[in-house]
């Protein structure tokens, strides 16, 4: 968080961290974790440690039971990554449409190897598990500040053009 | 053409919309739940039903909601929308064309239960499709089908999404209560079950998308009707997600009890590029792998049947192989998915996944020595019966039905190739 203070996201986003403590019993607050980190995430691009440490204060449980979820659960990151992170499916069902390939070219053509980001920091690529979308192979999700969207059926050439989008015009 | 009870988006435009699934009878179900019936009478036309759960282990749906302990109170309704075995994508499709025989599936199941709170746990991906649930949800209040006091009388009920983060093993039903209570998603062991210390260590219900789907049809249009689909230990229809080497992958709604044979040339287009069939997984990764012969061809889909081919319909997510797939790769992607899914609480699972994906990879490089199919086998055999929850057996039996079923992929000569 640039200009802003890491320990006050809470602060900023009240509105929003109060309808999410609203989904739990009161007793049982530690159940926002989850959405609190996420709300973390969206804002900074990645969990930060002093984002660890507000939503731990707030739910009242240790840092280290609020760190240990990100290395757990996938979609969070305590990396900063590129702008947009870019998950291809290459899980078996997707694989044998030929996902492996399309991973492959799409890596060539955006310089980076799977887990690399691009140089200008706008994608981070990465090969991941099964998305629930392997009749429309292949296919790819996106996560950042917009949210986590998916891009089904594509094509190396709709891919690219996505990406082209996503690094602000340029290929 | 047989009966859609869960896709009924696709013979009437626009489901997706409160009015419409409205005036398609929508609801009444749920209205006739509180005005007419007591929980335990919903509870016995579900159990005479013979509703299977949809999830994976097929457990009748009326027997589980009976089991919940009585006199402790609140209860717990959850749906389990982490959808995530690999080859299955049925619940999103119920979810965002017909959310709405969900959510009152949902909120009957709540009533039985005598919930006043229900959880939708949606896998962390299903972002979008959890913003439009919460916008539906929302529309269910202002037509006064969730909130205060509903239809005249003094039951209240809320719903509450709650996203996952990327983990296979929150599918899994107290690896999901552990991650929505905020902690890692790690299974529990059992007993107590859920029915008796679930959510908050209170009675729960958890139940597939797809199952709770079924549950309106049933009070709307009877048991008997309800019954006269299907078989009579699997009655009702199923949505089958097809993937792989098919022409046309999809969600494909049957009678339980149809044939593999129908669902993949019939309705799926059969096998592309006039390759031949080679093999198939049931159940997505997680059952033993099925050389697809006439007699599998024509074997019906349901628990039973699959029981005696020796595999599972689990979660019914059929992936097809043609002629060109080596099962020493199909093996390896597949353990490289458990070994990552893994959550490592148990040693068997995490440190067998993890030697079957280093043997796998030498075996199909061809670096491994005589006798590695061999060591991979007893590692897998060992994993089996050791672990704290499904997903090591799972892994262990994708790789050793493999193996077994497969002996010319894993010849030595092949393997050392
Ligand atoms: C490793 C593992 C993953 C699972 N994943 C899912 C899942 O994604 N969705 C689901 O509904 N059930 C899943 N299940 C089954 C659940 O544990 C549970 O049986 C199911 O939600 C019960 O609902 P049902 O009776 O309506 O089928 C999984 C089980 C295991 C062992
Ligand atoms: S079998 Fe595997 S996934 Fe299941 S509890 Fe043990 S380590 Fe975790
Ligand atoms: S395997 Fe890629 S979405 Fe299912």
């Amino acid at each position: 968080m640039t200009s802003r203070d890491g320990a006050s996201f809470l602060e900023i986003f009240r509105e929003e961290v109060d309808a999410i403590l609203a989904k739990y019993p009161a007793e049982h607050k530690r159940a926002a974790v989850m959405p609190l980190l996420f709300l973390a995430q969206r804002e900074e691009g990645f969990i930060s440690p002093r984002a660890v440490q507000a939503i731990a204060r707030l739910l009242e449980i240790d840092p280290t039971q609020v760190g240990g979820l990100i290395g757990f659960y996938t979609l969070y990151t305590s990396r900063r990554l590129g702008r947009h992170r870019m998950q291809i499916c290459t899980d078996l069902p997707c694989a044998l449409q030929g996902a492996e390939e399309f991973s492959r070219q799409v890596c060539q053509r955006l310089e980076v190897r799977p887990g690399e980001t691009t140089a200008d920091q706008a994608i981070t690529v990465e090969e991941v598990m099964c998305l629930a979308a392997c009749h429309r192979a292949p296919v790819f999700q996106v996560q950042d500040r917009d949210g986590l969207h998916y891009h089904e059926t594509q094509t190396v050439e709709t891919a690219m053009e996505w990406a082209k989008g996503a690094r602000g015009g340029a290929e | 053409m047989s009966e859609i009870v869960i896709l009924r988006h696709r013979e009437i435009r626009d489901l997706d919309r409160l009015e419409v699934y409205q005036r398609a009878g929508g609801f009444e179900a749920f209205r006739k739940a509180v005005t007419e019936f007591t929980p335990p009478q919903v509870i016995e036309l579900v159990k005479a039903s013979g509703l299977r759960g949809r999830g994976g282990a097929g457990f009748p749906t009326g027997v589980k909601w009976s089991f919940l302990t009585a006199d402790d109170f609140p209860r717990y309704v959850v749906a389990n929308a982490d959808e995530s075995e690999p080859g299955t994508f049925k619940d999103r499709e119920i979810m965002e064309a017909n959310p709405f025989q969900f959510l009152e599936g949902l909120a009957i199941a709540a009533y039985a239960a005598q919930a006043r709170v229900a959880y939708i746990y949606c896998r962390g991906e299903f972002w979008d499709l959890t913003r439009r649930l919460d916008e539906r949800i929302a529309e269910m209040h202002q037509a006064g089908l969730l909130g205060r006091g509903l239809f005249g009388t003094s039951y209240d009920l809320e719903f509450q999404t709650h996203l996952g983060a990327g983990a296979y093993i929150c599918g899994e039903e107290t690896a999901l209560l552990e991650s929505l209570e905020g902690k890692l998603g790690q299974p529990r062991v059992r007993p107590p079950f859920p029915a008796a210390k679930g959510l908050f260590d209170k009675p729960t219900v958890i139940n597939n998308v797809e199952t709770l789907a079924n549950v309106p049809p049933i009070l709307y249009k009877g048991v008997e009707w309800y019954r006269s689909i299907g078989t009579e230990k699997s009655p009702g229809t199923k949505v089958f997600s097809l993937s792989g080497n098919v022409a046309r992958p999809g969600n494909y709604e049957l009678p339980l009890g149809s044939l593999f044979r129908e669902l993949i040339f019939d309705h799926g287009g059969g096998i592309p590029n006039g390759k031949r069939i080679k093999a198939i997984l049931p159940a997505g990764a997680s059952a033993p792998i099925l050389v697809a012969t006439d007699a599998v061809l024509d074997t019906p889909m349901d628990y039973e049947s699959l029981a005696q081919v020796g595999s599972v319909l689990g979660s019914a997510s059929i992936i097809v192989m043609d002629e060109t797939a080596d099962m020493r790769w199909v093996e390896s992607k597949i353990t490289r998915f458990f070994e990552h899914e893994s959550c490592g609480k148990c040693t068997p699972c995490r440190e067998g996944t993890y030697w079957m994906l280093h043997l796998l990879d030498r075996i199909r490089q061809g670096q491994a020595p005589l006798g590695e199919v061999e060591t991979l086998h007893s590692v897998a055999r060992g994993i089996q019966g050791k672990c704290l929850c499904a997903l090591g057996d799972f892994a262990a039996g994708a790789v050793a039905s493999a193996i077994e079923r497969f002996p010319g992929d894993f010849s030595e000569r092949e393997a050392a190739r």
